[in-house]
């Protein structure tokens, strides 16, 4: 035990050198990729696996971590984004880790990408074959919200039980006049599993169905990999009379004036004024590499924090 | 680019990473921590970092309880990850508490046992008054205790064993030391779950949310009535056998505190009424823990026993999920992490409500208008 | 089965690099799973010991450890084949084929039986056996018509050495998803997997 101290200790100056290829070794990524090739065979089914302690907290991606390091390889370009951008912190956070112990090429440009770990949303640029999108799971279970007992839900997929879902929607138009839900909104797979398909916003559901690209799923804390397949059905639970819709925006982007992306809202001021913007950052980019012009494409945040605050930063 | 600024960014990581190590070593003008001091003079803290970091490396805990600043679940945390590295060569023999090298030994059941009642080192029965001679470094704040006239001896028997020739307590179910135990940390939690799961996650889990469930178990909420049989602390030695060889051989020597509690009586399969009991064990000096896990134990056997589960602290699936602080803390502060996508989801949902909220009550006006005026 | 001694004299190598070519060989695994009947070729896997395909073999050294135990054909059994797995995986081997996660067989494939495999649990369908065939050559026979997840229309594979009957006997076990088993068919250097979703369309056989 000491020595482990010694080796630890000895190498601080090095965090690469110290711990293995993409953070994992051989025997847990062995049993990372037999969970990956079962959810593989299994649309939409929850594969537990025996999810490792990361050096990231559970709750920042500890399962996408985990499932990415057992894909991963130098012939890998990897784009990792968060809310579907390239540049929050905890996306930074996560290529950082993958480009210092996998010393694999990362981008932000999504065409270019071969592996995408993302949070929260799957890119407005239609994926491709070849591609894998790695999503990042915090509660795996669909059915979670409507019955707390693994052992139950467990049961209910077994045999395809989801009338309590179906109940549920029912008991929302009734209160809402339509489903409610506007992320990780539940999805029946190939037409047999119900799947949540993390927290993106349903606006992302239609990109899952009949993808050309893999859809991988880690739920590190929860300990489930699941997946869909490249060309799988993916429906997203609705009625006949009240059909599922997708969030729509009056604005369009004020920075690349797209109207078909998804929008962030960005507060500018404290008198209500606002302005929407693509929230996958690397599809406005290429827009605006391509001459499209929003309405607010000169403005600058921090211009705007410069002159409210004088010029001095608080 | 501006928004760039907006959403963080790389160097915003390093300066938060510059400022924490500034605010972990706190005024320069005072002399740093060293490791051993903490490894000697927060040892009940670097304790609780080796049991529920599931880690038995006291110079690892004290180095993980400084970095973390003190934040004690943030010190297991460091330790897990540390350990997730280290390869696995295979599972120990089973430690015999009964040769343990004890230190402190407390039974509440009888006023006297083979071998005696050992206080040892105790804060129960301090005064809890402030001692400032510690403040002010006064040497006399430290007391040398006497040496007992007799040495303590090198094995005292169990409350187990005390109770065995009269058959009142509960014979834990020989279970073949060979067979491979359940691991948590290699393969995700399945229920129901078998005594060695349930143990291992009691054993990790989080000393304040046992507590309160021991607590809640007291107060009513799925009593067990429980005596302390005995706690237990000192040092046990574990043993290996490794593959090539067909004997133990001795690996390391561990402080642990054991805890057996006398919980209600029961017939197990038609035999005379027995007390059952509830165990707990920790790495290092963790009485609270270890006392508040055997009742905790004691409470999840309510199968077993064919009670029924009426208490939180009687629910597996709830007591196993949620007694793992490093799993309860990521999930609770990962609600710091961006949530825009979401929220805007939400936000839209919320508006159109609203919206269709006040269409509708404009119309109301409007007919009431129209009707006054008819 | 695991305790006998391992001549280790005329062991041949396998991962002259375990991390980086097991991962190499993962992705075109992950990719024959991923996109059913599309042919993947893994000549930059080891040598196998005789009796074994490339294929098959580079399969079982990247899957295959303590974990996760193996069956083998009983003509691959006692061999040069086994040893060289249970050296280099530290296979589990084990005789019940139920009880296997991964298997392989390369005898008498005509009549095969699928059904002595481990088919999944209702509630953990994931624990159905990966099932290896070693065929004598991935194309020339009857051909097959493939559909399902993975699959952007249909997909044509002609596996020599498979029958109507195995089609047929694979289509009946698939039939009661989530139950199933899930195959990799070997030949030489290259394979092509078939999830238990795959549907077949026997009018070519």
């Amino acid at each position: 035990m000491n020595a482990a101290t010694n080796t630890a200790a000895s190498n601080a100056s090095s965090e690469a050198a110290y711990y293995t290829h993409a953070y994992l070794d051989e025997q847990t990524k062995r049993m990372i990729r037999r969970a990956i090739l079962k959810a593989i065979a299994i649309p939409g089914y929850q594969v537990p696996f025996g999810s490792r302690e990361m050096p990231v907290p559970y709750g920042w991606g500890t399962g996408g971590i985990q499932v990415t390091a057992a894909l991963i390889g130098p012939r890998d370009v990897y784009k990792c984004i968060d809310q579907g951008a390239d540049d929050t912190t905890n996306a930074v956070s996560i290529r950082k880790f993958f480009a210092t112990v996998a010393d694999v090429e990362t981008t932000e440009s999504t065409a270019d990408a071969t592996i995408i770990q993302s949070r929260h949303r799957i890119p407005e640029l239609p994926l491709r074959e070849g591609q894998i999108m790695v999503l990042q799971v915090p509660q795996p279970e669909p059915l979670r919200g409507l019955e707390s007992r693994e052992t139950e839900t467990r049961a209910m997929h077994a045999y395809e039980e989801y009338g309590l879902q179906y109940v549920s929607l029912y008991e929302n138009i009734s209160a809402f006049g339509r489903i409610a839900g506007g992320a990780g909104y539940p999805v029946l797979v190939d037409e047999r599993y119900l799947m949540s398909p993390s927290p993106i916003p349903k606006f992302d559901n239609p990109k899952m169905h009949l993808s050309p690209a893999l859809l991988l799923f880690g739920a590190g804390r929860e300990k489930r990999i699941y997946a869909v397949p490249p060309y799988t059905r993916v429906r997203s639970l609705d009625f006949e009379d009240y059909p599922f819709e997708v969030q729509k925006w009056t604005q369009a982007c004020a920075l690349c004036a797209s109207h078909e992306s998804y929008l962030d809202e960005v507060i500018l001021d404290d008198s209500g004024n606002r302005m929407f913007i693509c929230s996958d950052t690397d599809h406005c980019a290429t827009r605006r590499a391509d001459g499209h012009h929003g309405s607010m494409s000169d403005f600058s945040l921090e211009d705007a924090e410069q002159s409210r605050t004088g010029g001095e930063r608080p | 680019m501006a928004y760039v600024a907006v959403k963080g960014g790389e160097r915003a990581i390093d300066n938060a990473h510059a400022l924490l190590s500034e605010a972990r070593r706190g005024d320069a003008s005072v002399p740093e921590i060293e490791v051993a001091q903490i490894r000697e003079q927060m040892s009940l803290a670097v304790d609780r970092v080796m049991a529920e970091g599931s880690c038995y490396d006291p110079d690892l805990a004290a180095l993980a309880i400084k970095q973390a600043r003190g934040d004690i679940p943030e010190a297991i945390f460091l330790v897990r990850a540390y350990r997730t590295t280290l390869p696995r060569f295979g599972f120990s023999e089973p430690v015999e508490s009964g040769n343990m090298g004890v230190r402190r030994r407390v039974s509440a059941a009888f006023k006297d046992i083979p071998g005696g009642q050992i206080l040892g080192p105790t804060f129960d029965y301090t005064h809890r008054l402030l001692d400032f001679r510690l403040a002010a470094g006064d040497q006399s704040a430290r007391a040398a205790a006497r040496i007992a006239d007799e040495p303590t001896p090198d094995t005292l028997p169990t409350i187990a064993s005390v109770f065995a020739h009269e058959g009142l307590l509960e014979v834990d179910a020989p279970r073949n030391a060979h067979a491979e135990p359940f691991d948590l940390t290699r393969d995700p939690m399945a229920f129901p779950a078998d005594r060695d799961q349930r143990l291992q996650a009691l054993a990790r889990g989080d000393e304040g949310f046992l507590l309160s469930l021991a607590y809640s178990s007291q107060r009513g909420w799925g009593s067990t009535h429980p005596l302390c049989g005995e706690i237990r602390v000192g040092e046990v030695a574990v043993s290996f056998s490794p593959d090539e060889l067909d004997f133990p051989i001795e690996i390391a020597e561990l402080t642990m505190t054991e805890c057996i509690m006398l919980s209600g009586f029961a017939s197990m399969d038609g035999a005379a009424p027995q007390y059952t009991r509830g165990y707990g064990l920790t790495f290092g000096h963790c009485e609270r823990k270890a006392m508040s896990m055997a009742i905790v134990d004691r409470a999840l056997r309510v199968r077993e026993f064919g009670e029924e589960v009426s208490a939180p602290c009687q629910d597996e699936e709830f007591v196993l999920y949620h007694s793992d602080n490093v799993e309860a803390s990521g999930f609770v502060q990962h609600l710091k992490l961006p949530h825009y996508v979401d929220f805007q989801a939400d936000l839209q949902f919320l508006r159109k409500l609203r919206q269709e909220y006040f269409d509708a009550q404009r119309e109301a006006e409007l007919g009431a208008h129209k009707e006054a005026a008819e | 089965m695991t305790s006998a001694i391992l001549d280790l004299s005329r062991m041949k190598p396998a991962f002259a690099d375990p991390t980086s070519e097991s991962q190499f060989i993962f992705r075109k695994l992950l990719d024959a799973m991923s996109q059913p009947g599309t042919l993947h070729d893994l000549s930059a896997a080891p040598t196998p010991p005789p009796g074994v395909s490339r294929a098959a073999a580079a399969v079982i050294l990247t899957l295959s450890d303590q974990d996760a135990s193996l069956w083998l054909d009983p003509a691959l059994r006692g061999g040069e084949a086994e040893t060289w797995f249970r050296f280099h995986c530290g296979a589990s081997l084990v005789t019940d084929p139920a009880a296997a996660a991964f298997a392989v067989i390369c005898h008498d494939l005509a009549s095969a039986d699928l059904r002595i495999f481990n088919q999944g649990d209702a509630k953990y369908p994931d624990c159905a056996t990966t099932v290896i065939v070693e065929t004598p050559a991935l194309e020339g026979g009857a051909a097959i018509t493939l559909s399902g997840p993975g699959i952007q229309s249909t997909a044509t594979v002609a596996p020599a050495a498979l029958d109507a009957a195995f089609w047929r006997q694979r289509a009946e076990i698939v039939s009661k998803f989530q139950f199933g088993v899930d195959l990799f068919i070997t030949a030489g250097d290259r394979l092509f997997a078939m999830p238990r979703t795959t549907r077949v369309n026997l009018q070519g056989v």
